[in-house]
């Protein structure tokens, strides 16, 4: 096989359900998962004479998102209509835009070249649009069922350059830009629940050729992984062709994950021809320069800016970093622990280690996690302050997680609290010392190298409740010169 | 026809809300109207669906609304004719189509849900062209419609069944659909008031589209002051329509009350919040008032009948105290041709949504969901309205959209702007003939492009979004004339005023 | 420019209407009459012009993202030609044609 000879070349079109309450165009609600048609009003089931009203909420998430992704955010944007034939596009056009988009360029950072510098994946543009309703072909025989609930959802459509050069490129692409709108809050991008939707155009070229291959564009992706695989597949199969001579014909192909493969689709080609034209049903949207500089100016922090701060305020390692960002909630649990203990590190290696633990096993979201940052930063605390060990403070993180109790609680229910009182260390001093006359008389006779043995032995009668540093300190003062 | 078929909106309301009249005797008059009228002459074919029962219980309903209700309803107690491309609760909605034949719509419009609460008393659904595709009310499923004034003859359109309820004596108040003159070219040859609002002014929600970026509610009225109280009813910004306007609704309906006939100023009356301070000067005096006579309105072969009965206007408005000025609109010829480029393309991407899928006309194919959707709308949709998707779809796709759609809006801006030169030049009002000719006969126009041509003198208004309306200026061989008053953006008040004073003015001779 | 029969076919079919070829041969003959007559437009001298949307001035309203849809006073099932179960229903698409849009 010749594919060492030819590049791939590939840019992504993302579509991404906005995170709103009610519809784009109307005041149906969004919720996924209601009876079929059951969030539907005249609106979105295009009723005759049913018009749009623009949700404001969409404008605000579809601004973040533009945004974030460094787009420039045109001052006027125009819908259009989209117009094609679908019995879930209730009104036989979507309303989307096209020739003036809510924003154009940007870019997304998938890592660096050898030199050191970004690799960034450019933004061509930054759309609005609703969704479509669902068809479902397998319930009934001889008949497609409509459900319209997710007909006028708000999506912003995300197109990139054909700046992408391998699967993996790709995949990192969807994954950063994936947490980059998480980070903003503007969608749950979901691709297993449809909130994100990627459609990929693939071409090959010889490598050194500056000009475009013929394009395929393939659909019916339902993971990232499964982008990925595609891309493969499909740039394998038009190397082929190029290698044979042959010419690649733009067309529709459609990835079938179960077999692997991707097919051409049964869409006539010339078929599209969508006859954009403006919405004469809505005026244009007109973004003020002031309220556009105060959506900059409550843009969340992104990732890329968190990780360098991390690593600058809270001196921690790359991968640490890497790890604790994956998800904003994380990377906000993270911080707040840290800054209410006052302790960086520990709170890190606490994340890292019991809640990332404790997160995995339960399967549950940062947010519903029985410890709270503020019990976490309480439970680090009390170790700096000695109230109770460190191998402690993991039996109390245990209890905390399946009672939900605060550490002061866990720790005085359990009997964990460290003994610092002078009084009852010397106690048990005395009873240790008593107990083992021998090491005793060598202690005593300036053998300093028992004061280990004897701490242990401490530790081990008061149940690990006493406090070793001040036992250490007790002995040493007994201890023969 | 009986004394109540011939009181105005304001004398009903006036003795409905003063507990002098009955609102369901006005009713059962109004439907004893349209049962002569329909029996004299075989039937105009004006009203597609009425329900008595129903609108029995509505004016009784009205009746004890009113009897609390301050200030009192603008229409209270009024019967009135709907045409049949607004969306009305409990009256089928068909836009004179088989492809929505007996659709009730689940949903009311906002223009008829504001006038129920001023007391209007919905009575009829009216004949129209197919989708208000037309000039004749000939282009409908349901049969053309017949003008009162002679039953061979048209009665215009697309609003035609409204116009000839109004023309018959059956509501004094009636509401039809504009997008290139189907109020006021219906209004004309049926020799009724016509109001075409401006853009904006009027909810579209629940008016079935046709072409949306010129689509206007519209009034006809026995007199001005009815389609004036009519429109007043109706205006207003809608939170359900994007392009409404929030601009004040002056008080259109005392705009057109004589001084003497105005209600005390203690008396309360309604008022929109915001309300301009109305014009204390008398409507009948238009001193001031600088009318412009378009000469492209006027062309060499324009029917010598329409010239002079315009000109009898132009001498009463005259000895009213206005004056007049020469002024050119010179890419008024243009109009069509932009005209039927951007309505029939709105229009396909408007009726794209009657694909048998979620209401309307299914048709039974043997070719799958393909076949059903080709099935239904050829079935469903009549020639004139095909045609319009064909030249829309035509217009819009690939590689003709910048050389008709784009070519067409641009030149739509050319016109907008002459109406801008030429009232920023100290004009205020214009005057024209609303049609090139009177109402025609059944059949006679065959030719498309000619039948187009009615909406010569009318197209302009909605292109550019000023108000227009159209009033009686007399009858050329017993047939009804019509005068236009074009104004600029949101000058209704004024248009009203100045066709108020023309309407009293010429008083009987607007109808010989 | 002039429509040919081949584009008649070509509109009839993105607007999904099934014309008859003698139909379309008369329908083909209206358009070209109907669009001789924009030709008048092509002389216009429009450059620099801005296309009208005719709209109104003016940026397009927002809703806030909250209230109630209107409400339907007959359910769907009144209206629609075939409901079950909560679903509209439409003949099975012929080939498991994909939709031609790209939601």
């Amino acid at each position: 096989m010749s594919h060492e000879k030819f590049e791939m070349v590939v840019g992504l079109e993302v579509h991404v359900q906005l995170k709103t309450r009610t519809k784009a165009f109307c005041g149906c609600s969004t919720d996924f998962g209601a009876q079929p048609n059951v969030n539907t009003c005249p609106v979105c089931l295009a009723l005759p004479g049913a018009l749009p009203v623009l949700n404001e909420q969409a404008v605000e998430l579809a601004t973040r998102a533009a945004l974030g992704l460094g787009a420039n955010l045109n001052s006027i944007s125009i819908f259009a209509r989209k117009n094609y034939f679908y019995p879930d596009l209730p009104k036989g056009y979507q309303i989307s835009q096209f020739d003036y988009p809510l924003a154009t360029g940007g870019w997304v950072t998938i890592g660096q070249f050898a030199d050191g510098q970004p690799i960034r994946i450019g933004i061509t543009r930054v759309h609005m649009e609703e969704d479509a309703g669902k068809s479902i072909h397998d319930r009934y025989t001889g008949a497609s069922a409509i459900d319209l609930n997710r007909a006028g959802v708000p999506l912003i459509e995300i197109v990139s350059e054909p700046d992408i050069r391998t699967s993996e490129g790709a995949g990192s692409y969807l994954r950063t830009l994936r947490q980059i709108l998480l980070y903003l809050g503007v969608s749950d991008v979901s691709m297993e629940e449809g909130s994100l939707r990627v459609d990929a155009n693939v071409s090959a070229r010889p490598y050194g050729e500056t000009k475009l291959g013929t394009k395929t564009e393939v659909k019916n992706m339902n993971s990232f992984s499964a982008v990925e695989k595609a891309l493969e597949f499909e740039f394998a199969r038009q190397c082929e062709m190029l290698s044979r001579g042959e010419a690649v014909h733009q067309q529709t192909m459609l990835w079938d994950s179960a077999r692997g493969e991707a097919r051409p689709s049964r869409t006539k080609e010339g078929s599209h021809d969508y006859r954009y034209f403006p919405e004469p049903d809505l005026r244009p949207l007109i973004l003020s320069a002031e309220w556009l500089q105060r959506m900059k100016d409550d843009l969340p922090e992104l990732p890329e800016a968190r990780r360098s701060r991390f690593a600058e305020e809270y001196k921690l390692g790359s991968y640490d970093i890497e790890t604790l960002t994956v998800l904003p909630e994380l990377a906000d649990y993270f911080e707040s622990a840290a800054r209410e203990a006052n302790d960086p590190k520990a709170a890190a290696n606490w994340v890292l280690g019991e809640v990332m633990a404790g997160l995995n096993a339960r399967g549950c979201a940062v947010d519903a996690f029985p410890v709270r940052p503020t019990d976490l930063a309480q439970l680090i605390r009390m170790i700096q302050s000695g109230h109770i060990s460190h191998s402690a403070g993991k039996r109390v993180f245990a209890v905390m997680l399946e009672t939900g109790k605060l550490p002061a609680q866990v720790a005085a229910e359990e009997g964990l609290l460290q003994v610092g009182d002078d009084d009852a260390l010397v106690q048990w001093i005395d009873e240790v010392l008593a107990e083992n006359p021998a090491e005793a008389a060598r202690f005593a006779g300036g053998e300093k190298k028992l004061q280990g043995v004897l701490v242990g032995l401490v530790m081990k009668k008061s149940k690990g409740r006493a406090d070793p540093k001040r036992v250490n300190q007790l002995l040493a003062s007994r201890a023969g010169s | 026809m009986s004394e109540l078929n011939e009181l105005s909106s304001t004398e009903i309301a006036q003795r409905v809300t003063d507990g002098q009249l009955a609102a369901a005797d006005v009713v059962a008059a109004a439907f004893k109207r349209a049962d002569a009228v329909i029996a004299g002459h075989e039937g105009l074919n004006i009203i597609l669906h009425c329900d008595r029962e129903m609108s029995r219980k509505a004016a009784e309903e009205t009746a004890t609304r009113i009897a609390t209700a301050e200030p009192p309803g603008l229409l209270s107690g009024v019967p009135v004719v709907i045409k049949d491309n607004i969306a009305t609760f409990g009256l089928p909605t068909t836009c004179g189509s088989r492809i929505l034949d007996g659709y009730v719509s689940p949903y009311e419009a906002t223009a008829i849900t504001r006038m129920r609460a001023q007391g209007a008393i919905v009575i009829a659904k009216t004949n129209m062209d197919e989708f208000a595709m037309g000039s004749s009310t000939e282009n409908s499923a349901y049969g053309p419609a017949r003008n009162p004034h002679d039953p061979a003859r048209v009665p215009g359109g697309s609003s035609g069944g409204s116009a000839a309820c109004v023309a018959a004596g059956i509501a004094p108040v009636g509401f039809g659909s504009e997008t290139g003159g189907s109020v006021r070219q219906p209004a004309a040859f049926c020799g009724v008031v016509g109001v075409k609002p401006t853009y904006g002014r009027v909810s579209r929600f629940g008016l079935v589209a046709f072409a949306s970026s010129l689509d206007q509610i519209g009034v006809f009225g026995r007199t001005v002051n009815d389609a004036a109280r009519g429109l007043e009813s109706i205006a207003g910004v809608d939170p359900y329509d994007s392009t409404t306007s929030d601009a004040p609704v002056p008080e259109y309906a005392l705009a057109t009350t004589h001084l003497a006939d105005r209600p005390p100023a203690d008396k309360k009356r309604r008022k929109n919040p915001g309300t301009r301070e109305l014009s204390p000067k008398d409507p009948m005096d238009l001193k001031g008032v600088v009318f412009g006579w378009p000469k492209e309105y006027f062309p060499d072969n324009l029917d010598r009948g329409i010239r002079s009965l315009c000109e009898r206007a132009r001498d009463r408005l005259i000895s009213l105290g206005a004056t007049f000025r020469d002024v050119s609109l010179p890419h008024t010829s243009l109009a069509i041709p932009v005209y039927y480029i951007v309505a029939p393309a709105e229009a396909s991407s408007n009726l794209a949504r009657f694909d048998g899928v979620r209401y309307g006309l299914r048709a039974t194919s043997d070719f799958g969901l393909r076949g059903m959707y080709e099935d239904t709308r050829s079935e469903g949709f009549g020639p004139e309205v095909t045609r319009r998707i064909l030249l829309g779809t035509y217009v819009l796709s690939a590689g003709y959209y910048d050389a008709y759609y784009r070519k067409a809006q641009m030149v739509r801006t050319l016109i907008a702007q002459d109406f801008n030169t030429v009232f920023n030049s100290g004009v205020h009002l214009l005057l024209t003939p609303t049609t090139p000719t009177t109402a025609f006969e059944i059949g006679a126009i065959s030719d498309p492009y000619e039948m187009y041509l009615s909406d010569i003198f009318t197209a302009t208004a909605n292109l550019s979004g000023v108000p227009a309306m159209s009033l009686p200026i007399g009858r050329v061989n017993k047939l009804p004339v019509g005068g236009q008053i074009i104004a600029p953006h949101f000058g209704e008040e004024e248009m009203f005023r100045a066709a108020f004073a023309l309407e009293q003015a010429l008083g009987l001779e607007a109808h010989s | 420019m002039s429509v040919t029969l081949k584009d008649v076919q070509h509109i009839a079919e993105l607007a999904r209407l099934s014309i008859g070829e003698e139909e379309a041969a008369g329908l083909m003959g209206q358009l070209n009459d109907i669009l001789s007559h924009m030709d008048a437009l092509s002389a216009v001298n429009t450059e620099g012009v801005t296309p009208a949307s005719g709209v109104g001035a003016g940026g397009t309203p927002l809703r806030p993202d909250s209230g109630r849809p209107v409400p339907l006073q007959n359910p769907i099932s009144s209206f629609a030609p075939e409901f079950r179960d909560g679903f509209f229903l439409v003949p099975r698409l012929a080939t498991h044609e994909t939709a031609e849009g790209g939601a």
